[in-house]
């Protein structure tokens, strides 16, 4: 009786993502790396432990379809950019997002920086990316590519910054120079997209380091998932209204990734959720990984 | 010298001694961890960076014990002991003053981060570590008076100095970190080194 009691806990405890089959498993660098497939989704899972989370997910059935909601969230970028001829991604994962925007926007140059070359083996092997002459991969850590990057004066109209495993955030990634150095790299009307923290301490941080960046910025949230994006734009934000219009324009060609992006703009809003005491994360001062657990 | 001018003589200066010894032991792990911090904004936190930051480190101290020691043969005395303090404390400053600028200059010259982040951690690194080497060899020759505890006195400081980096480590990446600017504790620890040397040379002056 007991032992049953001990299995139904065990299960209540274990994610299910758990339960998915591995069908590699690999330590890099920088993580422990999982693919697990369960029915058509297959998984890439870094830092595998108990509570860990699926960090990108991939249908094998329809490849197209989008199947995490924050990867669907940064396609809100577009209602800011809808045409962006250059765009940055910092953070591979399984690749859904560079492909998905190199299948949207075909001429447009894309960039994409990770730090893990392991990252972007697994990604070929088993998400069905591809690197091609628009789109880049550099292995690279991503502070040291836009630093250079600015350097060379280079400019992007969507920079789209997806570095974090949950696990382990790269500290220097998360400051207020970091996110200057970003900002010198848009183009006029450049807008940048941030998946970002959306629980513990770190949520304050982090709001007021990029409103002392950007200003105001749309803090972005579902009401189904727990997820909070940031997208800013120096330029300034738009209105509800030319959300929307963009909104409607770009819906027909975001329909096979499964993004709805005509229930987006009535979530993008302005107003400042978070402890606006909260002081500002820079390179002098980003205990990043101390505060996400408080 | 007999046994009891030893002990007599140990225990005027031996608490010094390793106070010194655990101080500086704690210093070059607080700021090797925060070498790592300092690093990232120019070549990011690769392992390559840990492998830059640490090889100066070890290349430094190497260095630092053999001039240390060389220095320890004629008329070992506080004084000098106290001067390492204040000339690793003024080593310390260029990194709170100069590390962007340098830092800078690597990044344009040198493409591969890998040699940016050895040459950058050598610039910023190599002099106060080296200094904080020196003082470990020198607290041996200041506490040793005869070869048959010369054993015991060394194991003895090693004991101190390293606790006193662990301590350092710790503290650091798990305290001083969340409460501090990174500059904030690196002029904290230039005050405490000019404050250890101060006090050497006092106690100097008084024995003599």
């Amino acid at each position: 009786m007991s032992r049953v009691w001990v299995l139904a806990l065990a299960c209540l405890l274990c994610p299910s993502d758990v339960l998915g089959e591995v069908i590699h498993r690999e330590k890099s660098l920088y993580q422990n790396i999982e693919i697990q497939q369960k029915g058509d989704d297959r998984c890439l899972v870094f830092a595998v432990r108990r509570d860990d989370r699926r960090q990108s997910c991939f249908d094998t059935e329809n490849p197209d379809r989008v199947v995490f909601s924050y990867v669907r969230m940064t396609f809100g970028g577009l209602l800011l950019q809808p045409n962006p001829s250059a765009i940055l991604i910092v953070g591979l994962g399984g690749g859904t997002l560079p492909t998905a925007l190199n299948a949207l926007y075909p001429t447009a140059k894309i960039d994409v920086v990770e730090i893990d070359a392991a990252v972007v083996r697994v990604a070929e092997g088993f998400f069905n990316f591809k690197a091609n002459d628009q789109l880049n991969v550099a292995v690279q850590d991503a502070r040291v590519f836009i630093k250079r990057a600015v350097r060379l004066g280079s400019k992007y109209d969507l920079v789209i910054l997806d570095a974090f495993t949950g696990e382990y955030i790269p500290e220097h990634l998360m400051t207020q120079e970091f996110l200057a150095e970003t900002r010198s790299l848009l183009s006029e009307g450049g807008v940048v997209v941030a998946n970002t923290f959306s629980s513990s301490k770190l949520y304050d941080y982090e709001s007021q380091t990029y409103k002392a960046v950007f200003n105001e910025f749309f803090n972005f949230k579902l009401p189904a998932s727990g997820n909070r994006v940031i997208i800013a734009r120096p330029a300034g934000l738009p209105d509800r209204q030319t959300l929307e219009t963009n909104a409607r324009a770009l819906a027909p060609a975001l329909t096979r990734f499964g993004v709805a992006i005509e229930s987006f703009p009535r979530y993008l809003n302005t107003r400042a959720d978070w402890d606006q005491t909260a002081p500002i994360l820079t390179d002098q001062f980003s205990p990043a990984n101390l505060l996400k657990n408080r | 010298m007999s046994d009891e001018q030893v002990e007599t003589k140990l225990e005027r200066i031996g608490w010094l001694v390793l106070l010194l010894a655990f101080t500086s032991g704690f210093i070059i792990m607080s700021v090797e961890l925060l070498g790592g911090r300092i690093l990232a904004p120019y070549f990011g936190s690769s392992i390559y960076v840990w492998g830059s930051i640490i090889s100066i480190f070890m290349v430094a101290l190497a260095m630092g014990y053999l001039i240390g020691g060389r220095l320890s043969i004629n008329r070992p005395n506080l004084g000098l002991y106290g001067l390492f303090f204040l000339l690793a404390a003024i080593g310390l400053l260029p990194i709170v003053f100069f590390a962007d600028n340098a830092m800078d200059a690597v990044f344009s010259a040198i493409d591969d981060p890998r040699y940016g982040s050895l040459l950058a951690s050598t610039l910023l690194f190599f002099i106060p570590t080296a200094l904080l080497g020196m003082i470990a060899p020198y607290s041996v020759r200041l506490m040793v008076d005869n070869t048959r505890h010369s054993g015991q006195v060394a194991g003895g400081l090693y004991f101190v100095s390293t606790l006193g980096s662990a301590l350092g480590t710790l503290l650091t990446s798990f305290y001083l970190v969340l409460w501090f600017d990174m500059n904030t504790i690196l002029i904290t620890m230039v005050a405490v080194l000019l404050l250890a040397g101060s006090l050497a040379i006092a106690f100097n002056r008084k024995r003599s």
